[in-house]
C-alpha cells in the first residue's frame, strides 16, 4: 500500500543509496563517508526508537550500548591483529560478522542488569538512572587503561567482511546499508507482532496491560535488550568507519544526540530515525562549514522543533503519524 | 453449597490512622451478580485494588478460585482469571477497538513473545477479537481507535476485553458511571447476558441497575461491611437504610 | 595509612558531598514543586563559575565575584523560565530532556563563544588561604573548610525558609497540590519562576565554589550535573533532605572509594595492577550503590510522601 508516509520512506531510502553511488562515480568519496554516517546513526537511533518510540522507555544511556559495540570491535581487531589472546584464551577475530554478533550480545548483557534495575521505576527516575549507568561505564572506559584508556584505541585497518573490499568506501558504505534496510525491516516486523503489540500497549496504558495478564516488566526489559542490541551493532560499525573508539562513544552527548535524531525525524516513525540522521548529519555538514560554534544553531533548532514542531521532519512530509 | 469463586475473608488495610478496608468479609458464588454499593469515600476503591493486586492488604486472605491469591501481583491475578474493567475506562488508546481486544485475546493464549508474525495477519487472534467485538455490539467500530469512541461504547469495549479473557469472575467498577439512560438501559441487559458466563462482583452507584440486577448486595460503609443479602432483605434493612439508601428504598 | 590521612579525605568527601547538594537542591526543589527534570541545571552552574572568575579579575575581589555568580545564575534562570521552561511544565519528559538538552547545546557553544577555549582561572580569596592544623598532625586547606561551612548553612536557610517562612509554605503547597495553590490566590507563574531562580542561584553559587578549586571551562558543569542526578535517585526525587543525605553519601563514598579501594585490593595483588583496577572499580562505586539502594527502595531514601 502506497501510502504517503511510505512514499516518502521509499524516497528517503532510495536517496541515500543513490547520492553515494552518485557520489563515488564522480570520485567524491567524502560525500560516500557522510553518508555512511547517516546510515550507522540512524541504525543507532533506530535501535533506541525500539525501546523509546514503542515502548515509550525515555533511555538517556544508549551510548553505553553504542559505545560497547564500538569497543568490541576495537577489542577484537586488536588482539586479532597483536596475536594476543584475549580473556579465557580466545582471540581476536576481524571478520565484521562475529564482531557484530560479539557487540550485540555483549551490549545486550549490559542491557539486561541495567534494565533490571531501571525498569523498576519509571518516569523520570528512568531517564536519571539510564543516565547515570551510562556514564559509569563510560568512567570505567576512561579509568580502565588496558584498552586506550581515556585515549581510546585505534583500529589500524578496517575490520573484513567475507567477499568485500571494506578499505574502499563505498562497500563500506554498502554494508552498512544493507544493514540498516534489514534492522529497519526487523523493526517493523516486530513493530506488527504479538510482542510489539504488548510493548506498544504498555506505553499506552501499563494497567491495561498487566489488566489482562501480560507483565509489562518482562515486556519492556525484552525491548530494552533487543534496542540495546541494535544500538551496539550500530556502534561496532561506527567504530569501523571511524578506525577508532573513545569514551566519547560513551559519553552522554552521545546519548542525548541519539534522541535528538529521532524527535529531528519524527517519534514513533519507521523512517524517523534515518530521516533525523540525514537531517542531523546535514546541519553538521551545512552549519558545521559556516561557523565552529554550528552546536549554538543546533540548539536552537532543537528548541523550535521540540516547543513547535514535535512530528519533526517526516511529520512535515507525510502528516500526522497513523497507528492500527 | 458450592464453593465461591472468589472469598474475602477479614481484609484490612489502613493508611494511617484511616482504616480503609476494616476487616471486610465477602464472597463471590458461581452465577451470581454480587452487588457492592456504599456511599463515596466508603472505601470500595481501596477494596477493588486489593482484589486486583494494586494495593497490598495489611492483613486477611482473598481465595480466587480455591487458591490463595494474596501474593500475586495483577499480572498473574488476571491470567488466573480475574477479568476487570475500571471506573475511568483504561484502554490503549492509540490502538483500534479491534486490537485492544486482541491484545487480550494474546494474553490469554499465554504468549506475548513473538516476534516476527504480523498480529493482524493472525487470524488465531483476529478473528476471536472480531467475534467478540460482535457479541458486544461494537463490530462496527472495530477499526477505530480507542480515544474516538464514545464513553459508552469504551465501556462496551472493556467488557469485551474481559470476555476475551475468559475470565472466571468479572469485577466491574461502576460500569453505568456517565452513561445516559439509554446506555444504562442496555448495558444492564447486557449485563444479565454476561452472568451467564461467568459470575459479576458489581461496584455501581445507580440504584436501578443494581436492584435490577443484583442476586445479592453488600453495603459498605467506613470500610465495613454493615449488611449483605437479597434485594429485598437490603431494602427493608433498618441499617442500611439509615446509613446509606435514605430516600432510595 | 594514618588517621590524618584518613581524616583528610573524609573532609574532602564532606566537601563534595556538600557541592552537590548545593546542586541536587535546585534540582529536586524544581522538579517537586514544577514536575519538570532539567538537563540544563549544570550550565548554570557554569554560568556561576564563569561570572565569578569574569567579576574577580575584573575587580580583584573575590567576594564581588561571588555576589556575581549568585546574581548571573539567578538572572540566567529567571530569563530562562520565562522564554523556555514555563512552556515545558504541561510537556512530558522526554519534551523536557530534549529542551533542556537544546539550552545545554546554546550555553555550552556561546559561553566558548564569549569566553574562547581556554579555562578562566579562579583564586581563593586571601581570607580563606592557608591551611588549619586538624587532629593528628593533619593541616587542611581553609578554603575547603569553608566550602563545607557554606552548605552546612545553605542547608539550615533552606530548612527555615521552607519550613517557617511564607514563600515556604507557598512551596510546599505547590508540591502537594497545584490547582489549591492556584485557587488560594497564590500568582503561581511568579512562584514558578522565584523557585527556578532560588534553584539557579545555589548551583552558580556551587560552580563559583568550586571554580577557586578547579579550572573554569565549558562543560564543567555536566559531570556535576550526573552526579547530583544520581543524589537525588537515591535520596528521592523531589526531597530536599533527601538531596542532603544523599549528596553526603555520594560524596563520601566516591572520595573514600577512591582513596582506599586500591589500598585494599593491594592487600591482595601488586601495587600498581591495585591501582589500576581499584582506580576503575572506585569510578563505577557509587553508582554501584545506587543500583543496589534502588533494589531496595526503587522511590529512593526519602520518597515524597505525595508521590
Amino acid at each position: 500500500m502506497l501510502t504517503r508516509e511510505n512514499t516518502v520512506n521509499l524516497v528517503l531510502a532510495l536517496l541515500l543509496l543513490v547520492a553515494p553511488l552518485a557520489a563515488n562515480a564522480l570520485g567524491q568519496p567524502f560525500y560516500v563517508t557522510l553518508a555512511t554516517r547517516i546510515a550507522i546513526l540512524a541504525l543507532a537511533a533506530l535501535g533506541l526508537n525500539l525501546a523509546l518510540g514503542l515502548g515509550g522507555l525515555v533511555s538517556f544511556g544508549h551510548a553505553a550500548f553504542f559505545g560497547i559495540g564500538g569497543y568490541a570491535a576495537g577489542i577484537l581487531s586488536s588482539h586479532a591483529l597483536s596475536y594476543e589472546p584475549m580473556m579465557f584464551g580466545l582471540s581476536g577475530t576481524v571478520q565484521m560478522p562475529i564482531i557484530w554478533i560479539v557487540a550485540a550480545i555483549a551490549a545486550g548483557l549490559v542491557a539486561l542488569a541495567i534494565g533490571a534495575i531501571s525498569l523498576r521505576t519509571s518516569g523520570v527516575y528512568f531517564i536519571m538512572i539510564t543516565l547515570a549507568f551510562a556514564q559509569m561505564v563510560y568512567y570505567f572506559a576512561i579509568s580502565w587503561p588496558a584498552y586506550g584508556g581515556e585515549d581510546g584505541l585505534s583500529i589500524l585497518v578496517r575490520n573484513q567482511f567475507p567477499g568485500l573490499n571494506t578499505m574502499k568506501p563505498l562497500s563500506f558504505f554498502l554494508v552498512c546499508y544493507v544493514v540498516l534496510l534489514a534492522s529497519i525491516g526487523l523493526f517493523a516486523l516486530i513493530r506488527a507482532s504479538r510482542f510489539g503489540a504488548a510493548l506498544q500497549a504498555a506505553r499506552q496504558n501499563e494497567t491495561r496491560v498487566a489488566t489482562v495478564g501480560i507483565h509489562p516488566y518482562r515486556i519492556r526489559l525484552t525491548g530494552f535488550v533487543i534496542s540495546a542490541m541494535v544500538t551496539a551493532l550500530a556502534g561496532a560499525l561506527y567504530a569501523d568507519l571511524n578506525r577508532f573508539v573513545s569514551p566519547s562513544m560513551l559519553s552522554w552527548h552521545m546519548s542525548g544526540e541519539l534522541i535528538v535524531l529521532i524527535i529531528l525525524g519524527g517519534t514513533g516513525r519507521l523512517f524517523g530515525p534515518l530521516a533525523g540522521a540525514a537531517l542531523y548529519v546535514a546541519f553538521e555538514f551545512a552549519l558545521g562549514g559556516l561557523t565552529e560554534r554550528w552546536q549554538f544553531f543546533l540548539g536552537l533548532i532543537l528548541l523550535g522543533v521540540v516547543l513547535f514542531a514535535r512530528g519533526g521532519l517526516l511529520g512535515l512530509l507525510a502528516g500526522k503519524a497513523k497507528h492500527g | 453449597m458450592v464453593e465461591p469463586v472468589l472469598q474475602i475473608d477479614n481484609l484490612v488495610k489502613a493508611f494511617g490512622a484511616l482504616r480503609a478496608t476494616d476487616g471486610v468479609s465477602l464472597d463471590l458464588r458461581p452465577g451470581e451478580i454480587h452487588a457492592l454499593i456504599g456511599p463515596n469515600g466508603a472505601g470500595k476503591s481501596t477494596l477493588i485494588h486489593q482484589i486486583c493486586g494494586t494495593v497490598r492488604p495489611d492483613s486477611g486472605t482473598i481465595r480466587f478460585a480455591g487458591e490463595d491469591i494474596g501474593a500475586l501481583n495483577t499480572a498473574e491475578r488476571a491470567q488466573k482469571g480475574l477479568g476487570r474493567t475500571f471506573q475511568v475506562s483504561s484502554l490503549a488508546p492509540e490502538f483500534s477497538a479491534l486490537r485492544n481486544v486482541m491484545l487480550a485475546v494474546q494474553a490469554k493464549q499465554g504468549s506475548s513473545f513473538g516476534f516476527f508474525r504480523p498480529v493482524m495477519r493472525d487470524s488465531s487472534l483476529v478473528d476471536p477479537a472480531m467475534a467478540i467485538l460482535e457479541r458486544v455490539g461494537l463490530a462496527d467500530r472495530a477499526r477505530l481507535p480507542a480515544a474516538e469512541l464514545s464513553h459508552g461504547e469504551r465501556r462496551q469495549l472493556e467488557i469485551a476485553m474481559a470476555l476475551a479473557l475468559q475470565s472466571k469472575a468479572f469485577l466491574l467498577d461502576e460500569p453505568m458511571a456517565g452513561m445516559g439512560p439509554e446506555g444504562s438501559k442496555r448495558l444492564t441487559g447486557f449485563l444479565d447476558e454476561l452472568r451467564k458466563e461467568a459470575p459479576i462482583l458489581l461496584v455501581e452507584h445507580d440504584m436501578d441497575a443494581v436492584f435490577a440486577l443484583a442476586d445479592r448486595i453488600s453495603v459498605l460503609v467506613y470500610g465495613k461491611v454493615i449488611a449483605t443479602g437479597t434485594v429485598d432483605e437490603i431494602r427493608s434493612n433498618p441499617t442500611v437504610r439509615t446509613a446509606y439508601l435514605g430516600d432510595h428504598a | 595509612m594514618t588517621t590524618a590521612l584518613a581524616l583528610e579525605q573524609l573532609l574532602n568527601g564532606i566537601q563534595l558531598g556538600v557541592m552537590l547538594f548545593l546542586m541536587a537542591a535546585g534540582l529536586t526543589l524544581i522538579f517537586g514543586v514544577m514536575g519538570l527534570i532539567n538537563l540544563a541545571h549544570g550550565s548554570l552552574y557554569m554560568v556561576g563559575a564563569f561570572a565569578c572568575a569574569t567579576v574577580a579579575a575584573w575587580t580583584g575581589s573575590f567576594w564581588l565575584g561571588l555576589i556575581a555568580s549568585l546574581a548571573c545564575a539567578a538572572a540566567a534562570g529567571a530569563i530562562v523560565e520565562l522564554a523556555v521552561i514555563r512552556r515545558l511544565y504541561d510537556r512530558d519528559h522526554l519534551d523536557q530532556v530534549l529542551a533542556t538538552f537544546a539550552l545545554i547545546l546554546i550555553f555550552s557553544e556561546g559561553t566558548r563563544w564569549l569566553f574562547g577555549d581556554f579555562p578562566l582561572y579562579l583564586d581563593i580569596p586571601a581570607l580563606l588561604q592557608g591551611v588549619v592544623t586538624l587532629p593528628g598532625d593533619a593541616s587542611y586547606p581553609v578554603y575547603r573548610l569553608a566550602i563545607i561551612a557554606v552548605g552546612a548553612l545553605i542547608a539550615l536557610g533552606l530548612y527555615l525558609l521552607i519550613g517557617k517562612t511564607r514563600l515556604g509554605m507557598r512551596i510546599r503547597a505547590g508540591e502537594s497540590d497545584r490547582e489549591m495553590i492556584g485557587a488560594l490566590g497564590v500568582d503561581i507563574r511568579t512562584l514558578y519562576t522565584l523557585v527556578f531562580a532560588l534553584g539557579s542561584a545555589l548551583a552558580g553559587l556551587a560552580g563559583a565554589l568550586v571554580g577557586a578549586l578547579q579550572s573554569v571551562q565549558v562543560g564543567m558543569g555536566e559531570p556535576v550535573l550526573i552526579l547530583a542526578f544520581v543524589v537525588i535517585v537515591i535520596g528521592g526525587i523531589g526531597s530536599i533532605k533527601g538531596a542532603l543525605y544523599g549528596a553526603l553519601l555520594v560524596g563520601v563514598t566516591d572520595t573514600l572509594g577512591r582513596f582506599l579501594l586500591p589500598q585494599f585490593l593491594a592487600l591482595f595483588v601488586d601495587p600498581s595492577e591495585a591501582g589500576m583496577i581499584g582506580g576503575a572499580m572506585a569510578s563505577m562505586l557509587i553508582y554501584v550503590v545506587m543500583a543496589v539502594i534502588l533494589a531496595v527502595k526503587p522511590r529512593g531514601l526519602f520518597p515524597p510522601a505525595h508521590a
